[in-house]
């Protein structure tokens, strides 16, 4: 047994001088950066409500509903199910996603395909997005790349759980509206 | 006599909606302006749109009160009327009840002192705008500011609850330490002045230095008016003094108070800021005082003259009473929202350890020198 040696690390604590003790030149320092702050912005408001210099923001909010932003291309958002080129769902009914999923909100009913190279198509496909924990398993385990999270809308909402509940219909054509540019 | 008590009851209503739209646009300011300081927008959403097709030229003129957010406070008042007023089954109800009514009167009678203005002669009687011209406003202010600490501490004592508790007991102790430095400072002021009465103090600060310089109370007392105003925030209770409320450590002193009580020592605070800004502005910054404005009209000291009527002279002075109010309304607020909280140690050290002193010094030192220039 080797003696055990803890590195360690010693960290400078900034000592404060003498006027940044004294307290008030630091608060005049303070008051006069917010200050800028204050009357920068209140100047770019009054410009804006006149309609100039609508280019420069006056306040980094973005006001949501009405205003909307950039989602990043790999943000998971709400799922949907891929069609073929025929419009029928391109779920094979395989339950890989069923089974991965964490939180068990995906619930497949599995029938069999009158196309004979393909062996089964879902009766009904149905997630409870009041369950889901937007991890995307479901999306990596598909081997028939039959569900995505491409779908842009993130403002789901309803006034029951039942609400929350999607079927395959709005899984093929979702009808909630992208939020984003 | 009846028309003196009609003058003063209206003087008084005049005074009093002025300080409540004040202090109810409080929170619209603090809203907004915390807002402009973070590079946010602030609360825009409590809307009021008619949906009928002949109230359109009413939405337009709603419009922009609706863009700027200031049907926020009806909204706050609202919620706060509309509440369920709990008052827990363990609290002396009596005493919880009280407080809240104690801090709001406290808070209030106060402003009877303040001169907005200077005499104004409307049909032949002279009217002194001061709500009640008394000799020692200034101790009568203070002695209504300090009742005010009973509100606070009797609210957190009949809570029985323990934050509330140790809120109340943060409160007066601080309120206490804080009120001696204020005293302090006051007191330069008045020996240099000789006056409790603060139209009179007003009025002596309308002399110049050279001939041009306003000989405002600032000027002859730069370091009374430096602890003045950090003792005034102190006093009420607001960032970075809140220590006795303490958001995020104890809730404070009316922890155990909802719906319009709660409401009351919220309107307190606003009024306590308003408080100490009119005080600031009439100890300190002339009160009512315009430069180079005399009761005939601007005497520039390059001998430039403009003659005013008696009334313009008057509102002017108005005016520039609110304007210096509403200056220290929002420095209160920008210092609110760039400081930290002190901590509780922190706190009274400051106030017995470094404030006390040099009010005492501060106090010494003008004492000497208004006895030289006497002598």
């Amino acid at each position: 047994m080797g003696a055990v040696v803890i590195r360690t690390k010693v960290v400078q604590r900034p000592e404060l001088n003498f006027w940044e003790r004294l307290y008030f030149p630091e608060v005049f320092r303070g008051v006069w950066l917010t200050s800028t702050h204050f009357f920068k912005n209140l100047t770019l408001h009054a410009f804006h409500a006149l309609g100039l210099f609508r280019r420069i923001a006056a306040a980094v909010t973005i006001q949501y509903p009405e205003q909307l932003w950039k989602l990043p291309s790999r943000s998971r958002t709400r799922h949907r199910l891929t069609k073929r080129e025929d419009g029928s769902p391109r779920c094979v009914a395989c339950m890989m996603c069923e089974t991965v999923c964490p939180a068990r909100c995906i619930y497949i009913v599995a029938e069999e395909h009158p196309d004979p190279h393909i062996e089964k198509r879902p009766r009904s496909f149905t997630i409870d997005l009041g369950k889901c924990v937007y991890c995307g398993f479901c999306v990596e385990a598909c081997p028939e790349d039959a569900i995505r999270m491409d779908t842009k809308i993130i403002d789901t909402s309803a006034y029951s759980r039942e609400g929350m509940v999607l079927d395959i219909k709005e899984l093929l054509n979702p009808t909630g509206v992208p939020k984003t540019l | 006599m009846i028309l003196t008590i009609g003058i003063q009851a209206i003087l008084a209503v005049i005074m009093i909606s002025f300080v409540f739209s004040l202090a109810a646009l409080h929170t619209w300011i603090e809203r907004k302006q915390s807002a402009l300081m973070q590079d946010r927008i602030g609360a825009n959403r409590a809307w009021i749109r008619l949906p009928w097709w002949w109230a359109r030229p009413i939405n337009w003129l709603l419009q922009p009160f609706n863009v700027l957010g200031l049907f926020h406070p009806i909204a706050d008042a609202i919620k706060m009327f509309m509440k369920e007023d709990y008052i827990p089954p363990a609290s002396n109800k009596f005493l919880h009840t009280l407080a809240p009514c104690l801090s709001l009167f406290f808070a209030l009678v106060g402003f009877a002192a303040i001169p907005f203005g200077n005499t104004i002669a409307i049909g032949g009687h002279v009217i002194n705008l001061q709500v009640a011209n008394i000799n020692v406003a200034l101790l009568y202010i203070f002695a209504m500011a300090s009742m005010g600490v009973y509100g606070v501490v009797l609210g957190g004592f009949s809570s029985n609850n323990n934050y509330a508790v140790l809120g109340g007991l943060r409160a007066s102790a601080q309120m206490l330490s804080y009120e001696i430095v204020i005293g302090l400072t006051i007191m330069g002021i008045v020996m240099i002045y000789g006056s409790l009465n603060l139209q009179e103090l007003v009025r002596a600060q309308g002399s110049y230095l050279f001939g041009w310089i306003p000989l405002w109370g600032v000027l002859l007392q730069p370091v009374g008016f430096l602890l003045f105003l950090a003792a005034g925030i102190a006093e009420t209770k607001r960032i970075p003094y809140d220590a006795p409320e303490g958001e995020s450590e104890i809730v404070g002193y009316f922890v155990e108070y909802s719906g319009m009580k709660f409401g009351m020592f919220f309107f307190t605070d606003y009024l306590e800021t308003i408080m100490i800004a009119c005080l600031a502005t009439t100890l300190f910054f002339g009160g009512w005082q315009v430069p180079y404005l005399a009761a005939s009209g601007f005497l520039f000291p390059w001998g430039a003259a403009l003659a005013l009527p008696p009334l313009a002279v008057s509102l002017l002075q108005i005016l520039s009473f609110i304007l210096k109010v509403l200056f220290f309304c929002w420095l209160f607020m920008t210092i609110r929202w760039t400081l930290p909280r002190f901590r509780y140690d922190q706190l009274l050290r400051l106030g017995w350890h470094y404030m006390f002193p040099l009010a005492l010094a501060n106090l010494f030192i003008t004492a000497v020198i208004v006895l030289w220039v006497l002598s």
